[in-house]
């Protein structure tokens, strides 16, 4: 159970740490970063989330996106951080 | 051709008293094309734009939307700004599409034109005119495209070409209101208000800067039942709460290739919806609709079908002939089909059982989100720097916009360390933010020792 808990407080704090990465090389400023913020009204636009998504493909090894084609696409960060916790589990 | 015996656009809407209850609604403002018959949004008595070649250059796609109502079959040429020129490229294209009028919303523009005849002002605000808007010319219509590097291509067409696909008359009873995630200036977008208006039907358009959430709030509040736009467009607006406020009867992506997973996603979330993918260019014009659900497209569209559109696969590419083919390039001598009129989309395929699934470029060109990448354009720009031997700039696929741009980049001299690897990769990416829009900016570089040269000399380009 422990074990499960540091897995996802990691996944998440490298998802948090690539949208900060990216909206700054992109010139992008970031509302603070809350669960049910909506991704695409967190000032970043699909190019960022695309760059997010190839980024912590190569960190994580992981790509939920294409790893279950039956997932809705995620709307609130909280969504998209999940996405990924499931995936890396 | 639907309006072969229309002399023009306003001919044809005119024609088929389509103007009655048609809306153009905008992100600012709203026309009721009924109002056209007596009022206009030009500053200026159409006579002065006759016979004239006009870039059309307007922030506001509604603005631009009127003036290619009012100008078709008036101007001699239109040429479509599309919204991401820059001014150099603007120039550029004025000057060798010979434009002596600009039309603009908006005042600072400046192009090298010279005296207050050749701007005219456009706005969504119409006002009277007696202006009688016969048509005399048959217009000739530019539509800009990406070029290998630099400038843009200027594929001509003309009203016939452009609505070559689409068939008017049998109106069925029920409402229809058409939308586009497209901007109206890029072939996708054209294509839809072209339908929409030569079939008497509303639109509504998106804005300038507008967000995905507030653009389908909008298309919800004016019942829009008909909708385009790329896959990366539809994969964005299911990332968008407002996706659920629309409930369109029918779903089109085109502009990229539509893979299973957002065609199965687009068919779990608009139930009700016919989801239709289509294969067009801006040069080829449209030339295949798929509506059975499926990525690819039935082995049976290849070859002479019968129908109006020739499909042919050369070199593991789809080639193009119909009527629906732009006329030439303007600006090059550079011919736009091949001697039996086959256009190459450059677009590759490869056959699975009965059916044809694409594959990628033969050019290497990357469509990241609906745009194209040249990956000459950036190997270029990573090129230039001092430390660099050669690169190779290549696709990743990804899950949001389709692809990515990644670069392979043999240095000089291999980097010591991770850190001077890792501020030799910064100083690259400076440079490319400086000279490249943010979608050719590569997402990742890696250093390799050496790249693959094809037997033809030039490097292999293989995507990932």
């Amino acid at each position: 159970m422990e074990n499960r808990e540091s897995v996802q407080t990691s996944v998440r704090s490298i998802v948090l740490s690539q949208f900060r990465a990216v909206a700054e090389e992109q010139n992008k400023k970031l509302p603070p970063l809350s669960d049910d913020l909506a991704l695409l009204e967190s000032g970043l636009d699909s190019l960022c989330l695309a760059i997010i998504v190839a980024r912590l493909e190569d960190e994580l090894g992981v790509d939920p996106f294409s790893a279950d084609e039956d997932t809705d696409l995620p709307v609130t960060l909280n969504d998209f951080i999940r996405l990924y916790e499931n995936a890396a589990k | 051709m639907p309006q072969s015996e229309a002399k023009s656009l306003w001919d044809a809407l005119y024609r088929a008293s389509a103007l009655n209850g048609c809306y153009l609604w905008g992100a600012d403002a709203a026309v009721n094309l009924m109002n056209l018959r007596s009022c206009s949004s030009l500053e200026a008595p159409l006579e002065r734009l006759r016979g004239r070649s006009v870039l059309i250059a307007t922030r506001d796609q509604l603005c631009a939307a009127l003036a290619l109502i009012e100008l078709d079959g008036v101007a001699r040429r239109l040429v479509l700004c599309t919204p991401d020129l820059s001014s150099e490229y603007i120039a550029f294209v004025a000057a060798a599409a010979e434009v002596d009028t600009l039309v603009c919303d908006q005042s600072e523009l400046k192009i090298g034109l010279s005296g207050p005849e050749s701007f005219v002002r456009c706005g969504a605000r119409l006002a009277r005119t007696h202006s009688e808007r016969s048509a005399c010319v048959r217009t000739e219509w530019i539509l800009l495209t990406s070029g290998t590097t630099g400038p843009p291509k200027m594929v001509a067409h003309t009203l016939a070409s452009l609505t070559g696909a689409i068939r008017q008359g049998n109106r069925p009873a029920k409402q229809v209101v058409w939308s586009t995630f497209y901007d109206i200036r890029r072939y996708g977008g054209l294509q839809i208000l072209l339908r929409a208006l030569l079939d008497g039907r509303s639109m509504v358009l998106s804005g300038a800067g507008e967000s995905t959430q507030d653009f389908l709030t909008r298309a919800a509040l004016h019942g829009v039942t008909h909708i385009s736009g790329t896959p990366s467009h539809w994969r964005r607006a299911l990332m968008t709460p407002a996706a659920r406020k629309i409930a369109p009867r029918y779903v089109r992506l085109s502009g990229e290739v539509a893979d299973q997973a957002i065609l199965d996603r687009l068919r779990g979330f608009y139930e009700n919806a016919r989801i239709v993918h289509a294969f067009a260019t801006t040069e080829a014009g449209l030339a295949f609709e798929v509506d059975d659900g499926l990525a690819g497209f039935p082995a049976s569209l290849i070859g002479d079908s019968g129908g109006d559109v020739e499909i042919r696969i050369e070199d593991g590419s789809l080639h193009i002939r119909s009527g629906r083919n732009a006329a030439r390039y303007l600006g090059t001598s550079q011919s736009i089909a091949d001697e039996n009129g086959f256009i190459h989309t450059h677009d590759t395929v490869e056959r699975v059982g009965d059916r044809y699934y694409f594959t990628g470029r033969r050019d290497g060109v990357i469509n990241v989100g609906g745009l194209k990448v040249h990956p000459e354009e950036v190997e270029c720009v990573i090129n230039s720097h001092p430390s660099v031997r050669m690169s190779l700039v290549k696709s990743r696929k990804n899950p949001i916009t389709g692809a990515v741009v990644v670069a392979d980049v043999v240095a000089m001299s291999a980097p010591s360390s991770i850190k001077e690897a890792n501020s030799l990769k910064q100083e690259i990416l400076d440079a490319c933010h400086r000279e490249l829009a943010s979608h050719k900016v590569p997402v990742t570089i890696r250093f390799v020792p050496t790249l693959d040269f094809a037997p033809s000399g030039k490097l292999a380009r293989v995507s990932e």
